[in-house]
């Protein structure tokens, strides 16, 4: 499984406490693992991507093993660690703003 | 008993606020969508009970949310906002042509017959409708794809489609207005549009009597006379009387006739409501004073009314969807500020006093008055 944790306002809207728990087949990526994460919520489409050109929102970050893969190609594989699920893949939202 | 239910769109969140209609002892529910941006949250006038609000974040963009239940719980529905075909470019602030990129919703205008159709206006300027209670959205293109398009260029809010009002005597007819192209009106439920600006003369722009490319704040219609509409523009209230053919300005004695906000009384069609704000660049009440100012002769002669209202120190705005009146029978007049105040009068503005007083900058104020 797939861990992922999502932002405060993303888990609101998502319903959901904690961590999330994705299944993904084949190799985890990080399109894989948004597009699982949009099949198991729907109300989380168009709120770390967009919906039309499935560019990340700008001010969305992806992190993990204490790497910053945002800039990282949708198709590269997760690190070992996350598709293992002994780290999870971090989803933040950038701190900014009043 | 009839009451009344006040919908609050402000920075952080949205707030309902419900009394019945001696106006005087009111409940706040909310913030609902707490942190999230509200620009507006708007009743079905066929079913009171749906209520549809726009959401968004610049982190996480557009949802919009529904309630069956008259704001009690709420729902996602369709977020997806894609403009119809290549979106094409309008005028960047450099004069430089840009793609045309959906921002966020700004206003919710659902059918006066049918719950599930609803309208949005859309920044970049654009139109959408549902016809299934929000869960999807379709541009109406032809406005965008209007041949002034290209030139059409975004006021400092961005360029924003923020006024929609639907003719009840007329599905086909529709008045829409975007800052800063100006207005433009459809006979044929969108099928085709036309820019209706003439009479205006705006300073700010290179020919003062362009066909397009006034920075209209707001329209305002009464139910009974859709023909009639009334114009707060950047600069000067304005009149028509002919659907938009042609505008006459009657701002008359009022201290200043920039603003926002505009409205009619629900029972007298010549009585109009505006809020002057000093400008340019202050965007606050003049001298401190928060006045609204009435004009029961349709324009040009202008009260002001400040009973309960503060005369000193007082420098908040009032936005442009941040007005709106009730039907009671003793019409009831709302206005939200950038301070978070929310101010009623339940005796058409003759009196004022806060409902609410320390909410975040309001964005929206809409009134369901219920049966």
């Amino acid at each position: 499984m797939i861990r992922v944790v999502l932002p405060y306002h993303l888990r609101n809207l998502a319903r959901v406490d904690g961590e999330v728990h994705l299944r993904v087949d084949g190799e985890p990526t990080q399109r894989a693992v948004l597009d699982a994460l949009e099949g198991e919520y729907p109300v989380l489409r168009g709120t770390i991507r967009d919906q039309v050109t499935q560019q990340r929102r700008a001010f969305v970050r992806f992190f993990a093993c204490e790497q910053d893969l945002s800039h990282e190609p949708p198709d590269t594989p997760l690190p070992e660690a996350v598709a293992k699920g002994t780290e999870p893949f971090l989803i933040v939202g950038a701190m900014a703003g009043g | 008993m009839t009451g009344v239910r006040v919908l609050v769109g402000t920075r952080k969140g949205a707030f309902v606020l419900t009394s019945d209609g001696r106006r005087q002892q009111w409940d706040v529910s909310g913030p609902h969508f707490a942190g999230w941006e509200i620009y507006h949250v708007n009743g079905s006038p066929a079913d009171p009970n749906r209520l549809y609000a726009s959401q968004s974040s610049g982190w996480f963009g557009q949802q919009i949310q529904r309630s069956d239940d008259g704001g009690r719980t709420w729902e996602p529905v369709g977020n997806k906002f894609e403009y119809e075909g290549t979106p094409g470019t309008h005028q960047w602030f450099d004069g430089t042509p840009h793609p045309w990129e959906f921002a966020r919703v700004w206003h919710l205008e659902p059918s006066t017959t049918d719950p599930d159709v609803v309208y949005a206006g859309v920044e970049d300027a654009a139109l959408f409708r549902t016809t299934d209670g929000g869960q999807i959205w379709h541009e109406l293109p032809i406005l965008r794809n209007h041949p002034s398009a290209p030139s059409w260029q975004p006021g400092a809010g961005g360029m924003c489609l923020h006024t929609i009002k639907l003719d009840p005597t007329d599905p086909g007819r529709m008045y829409v207005a975007i800052s800063a192209a100006g207005a433009f009106r459809t006979d044929d439920a969108g099928a085709t549009w036309r820019p209706i600006n003439r009479g205006l003369r705006s300073q700010g722009i290179p020919d003062e009597d362009a066909e397009v490319g006034h920075c209209v704040h707001r329209l305002a219609m009464h139910p009974s006379r859709p023909d009639t509409l009334f114009m707060q523009k950047h600069w000067d209230v304005m009149r028509t009387d002919d659907a938009g053919e042609s505008w006459h300005e009657v701002s008359g004695d009022l201290p200043t006739d920039f603003g926002f906000a505009i409205d009619v009384h629900a029972h007298e069609p010549e009585t109009v409501y505006v809020v002057p704000i000093k400008s340019d660049s202050e965007h606050f009440p003049m001298d401190g004073k928060l006045r609204v100012y009435r004009s029961r002769t349709g324009g040009d002669e202008w009260e002001p009314l400040t009973d309960g209202l503060p005369q000193e120190n007082c420098y908040v705005n009032v936005l442009r969807d941040a007005m709106a009146v009730d039907t009671l029978d003793e019409c009831g007049v709302y206005f939200g500020t950038t301070g978070g105040q929310v101010y009623a009068s339940a005796d058409a503005g003759d009196t004022w006093a806060p409902i609410v007083r320390y909410l975040p900058p309001v964005l929206s104020v809409e009134v369901q008055t219920l049966p």
